[in-house]
């Protein structure tokens, strides 16, 4: 005898009582080594293999259905031969039917729209438990559905059950054999016990297990550890709705509970009728052989087919037919009665009759209501039936779908039989199963009828995706000196200028207008020049709301234009919560929030811009401060674009140089951070490339002669042109530190992205400590861009490294040339005060969407260093030497 | 006469004989045997037998066995019998 603990090495278990024998360990290890091997080798099977195999077995299993069948029922004593035949043949011919054609071997389905490949590959050993009410369907089924999908399978079949069973895998075994299957593909466990399985269920060689039986053995398999496919048991609810084909549905049910003396799970157990038809279902039921009990017979029937101690259904009941259980209960019925029908008043341990009965006693329910039938059908469902088996005869549609919504149940059948209707294939679509999945409710898995694919390991595939990308502008851009005439071809009944006041005072809006049709209503809003707040916001969609506007016109620098973009979202839809929309997302076209579209109101908006760096004319972008939090709310949706923009120079003439370098070295930060973005494309590049060479030819002239229109104009294109780039490539690390700093420390946003401008190239040129998932890109690319610039600019160097060297020092030389600080310490600001905001800083800058799109990942620690080098200030930037990249 | 090396192509149709034939010829070998499995396109359970007790002689006598030729589909069998580290292959 081999010791207990042994036993619970092997079992991997913790101890229990029960042990094994050595013989038998030793038998139980050979029958799953032999079937180990017979799954190995079957690997090697190609798929017209198994197709020959398994039709060699099917037509086995046919010409040996009757033979099955008897045998069944002489050895179990339960059901109806000639009904068993039927269930052989569906296990074997339906079976068939549904997988012929169906590939199991290799790739098993190609979804080129997705770029996706599926490939079966085999489970392995399979431990197979199989019942007493259908012995030997069952085993033709699995060995059919086993061999198509090239697997093992050791059957252990219900004791009582064992003959009739053993024979089925003989049949199965022999006939695959013959056509070319592995030795030792499938066998049967000799006559056995609860430990054999308990050692089988874990044994480290079998990988899955198909329980079809009681609920122990459905426990036990979902306990082993082990992969495991179990059915539940049933107690399956039929509502019977006043708008049914009564005849049909009476037929139905009496064929299908009394299909094999009601021993498929599926069978319907209660019937809920509707008042209006109760009497007239049950006459019905009567005069096609149904027995309908009086309250004495069914109290009768009560004590003999239910266990008083259990609530359950006695096992002397089951599978035997109407007239034997009658005799048992000692109730005088017709030798020809189908069915034993009682009525139940309830659910529940009151209500005996309202749990499962495997054989032809139905109880019946009379519901008052939809309402009341339905609950009753619930309560069913919920008295040992969950995830199982309802079935409906209705023609209303509506009561149909609601019914299939509160039904917890994996098979939900409509106006067919319960029973044979689960069992799919023959009266409806349904994938032709002997093993129904039950759900979480059931304690299962899956709600579906087992069949090959829950026999497969199914691999997928998944090629690379070539995303869709995308480039969207405003639909009309019109530029060049004097482009503000354009104004005049827009049509508005009522316009608002929404402008500052300094571009009031100088005539700015005065200019505008002169081109504004003569029957517009004009009305300007003037608004703080500085960054908007929601209070200044919501001012302007109050006057939009008076004015009934149906154009904007923003005339300003990027805070107007941005102001103006969310009174039109807000005036437009006034449901819009900027809070919300303002969350953070990581993919544009797959985030949670989505912007509101216009509906009752819809406004244009026409952008002006009078200072050249933000781009704002053009991009889906606008900035909110939230003074109160001390942050900047960026808001990116392509509905806030303007619909018109204006790039008109003679609005820039007048620009200070202080706002003249700052916005210049913002529209430069837009072009570069979008020309190494992740996001970027050929489309970008070519918008970012042509911004980047404008910004380093003409913002000197601009700076040193703000009367050069030239300059004025190239570097107002300049900025439109960054602002196409980045509109569609988006930003990266460097405006989520600027944000961060500017918000913290009040400094303009272009002198902020100054600050950080060379530590932001040297540190994504450099090889990332955290690279950025980037299904966009090909590889790390970002010091190859800054090269590519290096190169368009003529700035020199020998690879990638010198001329991104020569790049961070041209930046450099041109920052100094426009007289920007050198480091942020040169603003006054304390080594003390800035380490005290320094948790803040790198909280926002982290929160700030804009890095989504940067090359590389910023680490909060990166963070954190990226602050301090442009504390400290420029000129200690050393890019990388060469060796750290690849040129080629 | 001592061989360092015995060259012998396994024959599908006569697997476990040819592994047999292989098996008596161990005791001549002082190096290595190599199977050349070429021509064989699948193995089944009586195969896989011979070979486990190939290895088993081949272990006693301290002869390296290398398999040549063997298609991936049995290398995975092999593989999955935990047969294949008892083996060198080759192509």
């Amino acid at each position: 005898m081999i010791t207990n603990e042994k036993v619970q090495e092997k079992l991997q278990i913790p101890p229990t009582k029960e042990c094994l024998s050595e013989e038998r360990i030793a038998y139980l290890d050979r029958l799953v080594g032999q079937a180990r091997t017979a799954a190995y080798v079957f690997t090697q099977f190609t798929q017209e293999d198994v197709d020959r195999i398994v039709k060699s077995m099917v037509l086995s299993g046919l010409e040996q259905a009757q033979h099955l069948a008897r045998l069944a029922v002489e050895e179990t004593k339960l059901g109806v031969m000639e009904d068993k035949v039927i269930k052989n043949m569906v296990a074997t011919e339906f079976a068939y039917n549904y997988i012929k054609d169906k590939r199991t071997v290799g790739i098993i389905r190609e979804i080129p729209e997705r770029n996706l490949v599926e490939i079966a590959e085999p489970i392995g050993v399979i431990f197979a438990m199989t019942p007493i009410t259908n012995p030997t369907s069952t085993v033709l089924f699995k060995c059919v559905i086993a061999i198509k999908t090239r697997n093992a399978v050791i059957f252990s079949p219900h004791p009582n059950a064992w003959r009739c069973s053993s024979e089925a895998v003989r049949i199965m075994y022999e006939s695959a054999l013959k056509h070319g299957a592995p030795e030792g593909v499938f066998s049967c466990l000799d006559l056995h016990t609860l430990q054999d399985n308990a050692y089988l269920m874990r044994h480290k060689d079998v990988s899955l297990i198909d329980a079809t039986g009681g609920t122990g053995a459905v426990r036990a398999a979902y306990s082993s550890g082990k992969p495991a496919l179990g059915v539940g048991p049933g107690n399956t609810p039929v509502y019977l709705e006043k708008t049914a084909d009564l005849n049909t549905a009476v037929v139905d049910i009496i064929v299908s509970k009394t299909f094999d003396n009601g021993t498929i799970c599926a069978s319907e157990q209660t019937v809920v009728i509707d008042d209006e038809i109760y009497d007239l279902v049950l006459k019905k039921f009567g005069e096609l052989g149904a027995h309908i009990c009086n309250e004495k017979e069914t109290e009768l029937l009560v004590r003999t087919v239910i266990d008083p101690k259990t609530g359950f259904m006695q096992p002397l009941a089951v599978g035997q037919n109407a007239s034997d259980i009658a005799r048992f209960a000692g109730l005088s019925v017709k030798p020809s009665t189908k069915l034993l029908i009682a009525q139940i008043y309830g659910v529940g341990r009151e209500h005996p009759l309202s749990v499962e009965k495997l054989f032809p006693l139905l109880s019946v329910y009379r519901a008052k209501s939809v309402d009341e039938a339905f609950r009753v059908c619930v309560d069913l469902n919920h008295a040992g039936g969950l995830g199982h088996t309802a079935v409906i005869f209705s023609k209303n549609e509506e009561v149909i779908c609601k019914f299939g919504e509160v039904m917890n149940a994996g098979r939900i059948i409509v106006n067919s039989p319960g029973s044979v209707g689960a069992v799919g294939g023959v009266y409806n679509d349904l994938v032709p199963t002997f093993s129904f999945g039950c759900g979480t409710g059931g304690g299962n898995s899956t709600t579906d009828n087992i069949n090959i694919y829950h026999y497969l390991n199914i691999k997928r595939l998944a090629r690379r995706t070539q995303t869709h990308m995308w480039f969207r502008v405003p639909n009309q851009i019109y530029f060049n000196m004097n482009a503000v005439e354009n104004v005049r071809q827009f049509p508005s009944r009522s316009t608002i200028i929404v402008t500052n006041s300094t571009l009031e005072h100088i005539g700015a809006v005065d200019l505008v207008r002169r081109y504004i049709p003569e029957e517009t209503h004009v009305h300007v809003s003037v608004i703080p020049d500085a960054e908007p707040e929601f209070k200044v916001i919501m001012q302007g969609v109050e006057a939009l709301n008076f004015y009934k506007a149906d154009q904007i016109i923003a005339l300003g620098g990027g805070s107007v234009i941005d102001a103006a973009k969310i009174m039109k979202l807000k005036y437009q839809s006034p449901e819009a919560d900027l809070e919300e929309l303002a969350m953070p997302f990581l993919d544009l076209r797959k985030r949670v929030v989505e912007y509101p579209t216009a509906k009752a109101i819809r406004v244009r908006l026409i952008a002006i811009s009078t200072t050249s760096g933000t781009g704002s004319e053009v991009t889906p972008f606008a900035v909110l401060t939230d003074k109160e939090r001390g942050r900047k709310v960026t808001l990116a949706d392509y509905s806030l674009s303007p619909d018109v923009a204006i790039v008109d120079p003679q609005f820039v003439l007048s620009m200070p140089k202080g706002l003249t370098a700052d916005t210049g070295i913002d529209c430069l930060t837009h072009a570069l951070e979008a020309g190494v973005s992740s996001y970027a494309s050929a489309y970008t590049d070519a918008n970012a490339m042509q911004a980047i060479r404008l910004v380093f030819k003409y913002l000197p002239i601009a700076y040193e002669h703000p009367h050069d229109e030239e300059a004025r104009s190239m570097m107002h294109n300049a900025a439109c042109i960054a602002g196409l780039a980045f509109s569609n490539a988006s930003v990266g690390v460097n405006h989520a530190l600027a944000h961060a700093f500017g918000a913290r420390f009040g400094v303009a946003h272009g002198r902020a992205n100054a600050l950080m401008l060379p530590h932001v190239i040297t540190y994504n040129a450099s090889v990332p400590v955290k690279f950025l998932p980037s299904p966009y890109q090909k590889g790390y690319v970002a010091h190859k861009k800054y090269a590519t610039i290096a190169d368009l600019l003529g700035l020199g160097g020998h690879g990638t490294a010198e001329k991104v060297t020569s790049l961070v020092a041209a930046i450099e030389q041109l920052l100094d040339q426009l007289g920007f600080p050198r480091s942020i310490a040169e603003l006054g600001i304390s080594k003390e005060e800035f380490e005290r905001g320094m948790p803040d800083l790198t909280r926002l800058a982290f929160d700030d969407p804009s890095w989504r799109s940067n090359p590389r990942m910023p680490l909060m620690d990166e963070l954190v260093e990226l602050f301090w080098k442009a504390y400290k200030g420029r000129g200690q930037e050393k890019v990388a030497s060469a060796s750290q990249y690849q040129d080629a | 006469m001592t061989m360092t090396a015995v060259w012998l192509k396994v024959d599908e149709q006569r697997f476990v004989p040819s592994l047999q034939d292989a098996g008596g010829k161990l005791d001549s070998v002082e190096d290595e045997v190599v199977l050349d499995f070429s021509s064989v396109l699948r193995i089944d359970p009586s195969a896989i037998r011979a070979m486990e007790e190939f290895a088993t002689i081949a272990d006693d006598k301290g002869v390296k066995i290398v398999l040549r030729g063997v298609s991936t589909s049995i290398y995975k069998v092999l593989k999955l019998v935990k047969l294949a580290s008892r083996f060198a292959f080759t192509d």
